[in-house]
């Protein structure tokens, strides 16, 4: 039984996290967001990885090769694209945060709408 | 809320999920063992099925392909959402493209930069075109592709002006093409419906040889809708920002 995989997912999750609750900035904000997803990756590839599996592609290997599970590749895949286009609806409200009110620290942004 | 409260929250907030993160880490197979029976179903049938040699491509396009569609649709939402949050707002004004300090010297694009953005742009429309058209072959697809086939025209931005990127991706053909691509998946998951069968359901001709471009029916097809829409949602992203910084002036500017 081998866990090191996921004690990586706990630690990327965490270093996130106290990012996001810490942050001054909004797109520091933003980027722990990116980096608390990364760790999804990290657990979908870690949950579906089979030892001395290959790469679920039989385009040169022999068909009935042992491969590792392509759900969670697929999942991961999806994960990544919907990742950019969520940051840049992210960063466009920040643009946006910025023109109204002057300042991109979270913290000054809820003084100042209550 | 001062700081030092905020810590004491997330600090009780983050034991708690690492009880349960540990709660749920007992459950789980160790490292490497994974028991999953559903991925080796697949596995074990989806060459013979689909006759792609990309089974996470068969998975993402044709099992699990109801899933993409959403998810293809996100990104979509996403990409309107930015043409909206970016348009522009009362008080602000659309500067001209004409330069309107003509006699302050700005330092020209580095020779070196013009020449490495085009001697890539022409390679890069090459690979982004080859991975969205070979989805069902090896590991690469619409989304991969679409990506890079956007990068070629962020090269172009590099290489010459923000004017002449705009002559290359006008926004209401940028608009189209995504248009195109996200309507492009869904039609062909619906033309299999009056045959009769499930949405999505891969209707054409599997080809001959497993792994060919030619092969696998509609996985081929809906990963080149797929590069079409993702391609153009990222070239009207970036253009949207571009628009913001260059374009767009504020109320005090």
């Amino acid at each position: 039984m081998q866990y090191f995989p996921f004690v990586v997912v706990a630690w990327i999750l965490g270093v996130g996290l106290y990012g996001i609750a810490t942050s001054r900035h909004l797109v520091h904000l933003i980027i722990c967001l990116i980096v608390v997803q990364s760790s999804t990756y990290v657990l979908l590839l870690g949950v579906g990885y089979v030892t001395g599996a290959v790469a679920p592609y039989y385009y040169d290997i022999p068909a009935h090769t042992p491969a590792v599970d392509p759900v969670v590749q697929a999942l991961a895949l999806t994960d990544v694209v919907v990742e950019a286009a969520v940051t840049a609806l992210l960063l466009s409200f920040a643009i946006q945060a910025h023109k109204r009110f002057g300042t991109l620290d979270p913290q000054e942004l809820v003084s100042l709408k209550g | 809320m001062t700081p030092g409260q905020r810590r004491w929250v997330f600090g009780l907030a983050v034991a708690g999920l690492a009880a349960f993160y540990l709660w749920g880490l007992s459950g789980l197979p160790g490292f490497g063992d994974y028991p999953g029976p559903y991925g080796f179903a697949i596995l074990h049938l989806a060459v013979q099925q689909t006759n792609a040699t990309g089974v996470v491509s068969a998975v993402n396009f044709d099992y699990r392909g109801f899933d993409t569609v959403g998810e293809e649709f996100i990104l979509f939402a996403a990409a309107a959402g930015i043409s909206v949050v970016l348009r522009r707002l009362r008080g602000e004004r659309e500067r001209s493209a004409i330069d309107e300090a003509a006699d302050r010297d700005v330092p020209p694009t580095s020779g070196a930069v013009r020449m490495v953005a085009l001697l890539f742009t022409g390679p890069v429309v090459v690979v982004g075109w080859w991975l969205a058209s070979h989805a069902q072959t090896n590991p690469s697809g619409g989304f991969q592709g679409g990506v890079i086939l956007a990068t070629a025209f962020v090269l172009v931005y590099l290489a010459g002006e923000f004017m002449v990127l705009r002559r290359f991706s006008p926004v209401a053909l940028t608009d189209a093409v995504e248009a195109v691509g996200a309507g492009g998946f869904a039609a062909i998951g619906v033309a299999a419906v009056p045959m009769g069968r499930a949405y999505l359901y891969d209707f054409l001709p599997l080809g001959q040889t497993p792994g060919a471009v030619s092969s696998s029916g509609t996985i081929a097809l809906i990963s080149f809708f797929v590069g079409l829409e993702v391609g153009a949602a990222f070239v009207l992203i970036v253009g949207e920002m571009l628009d913001q910084t260059l374009l767009i002036r504020g109320r005090d500017a």
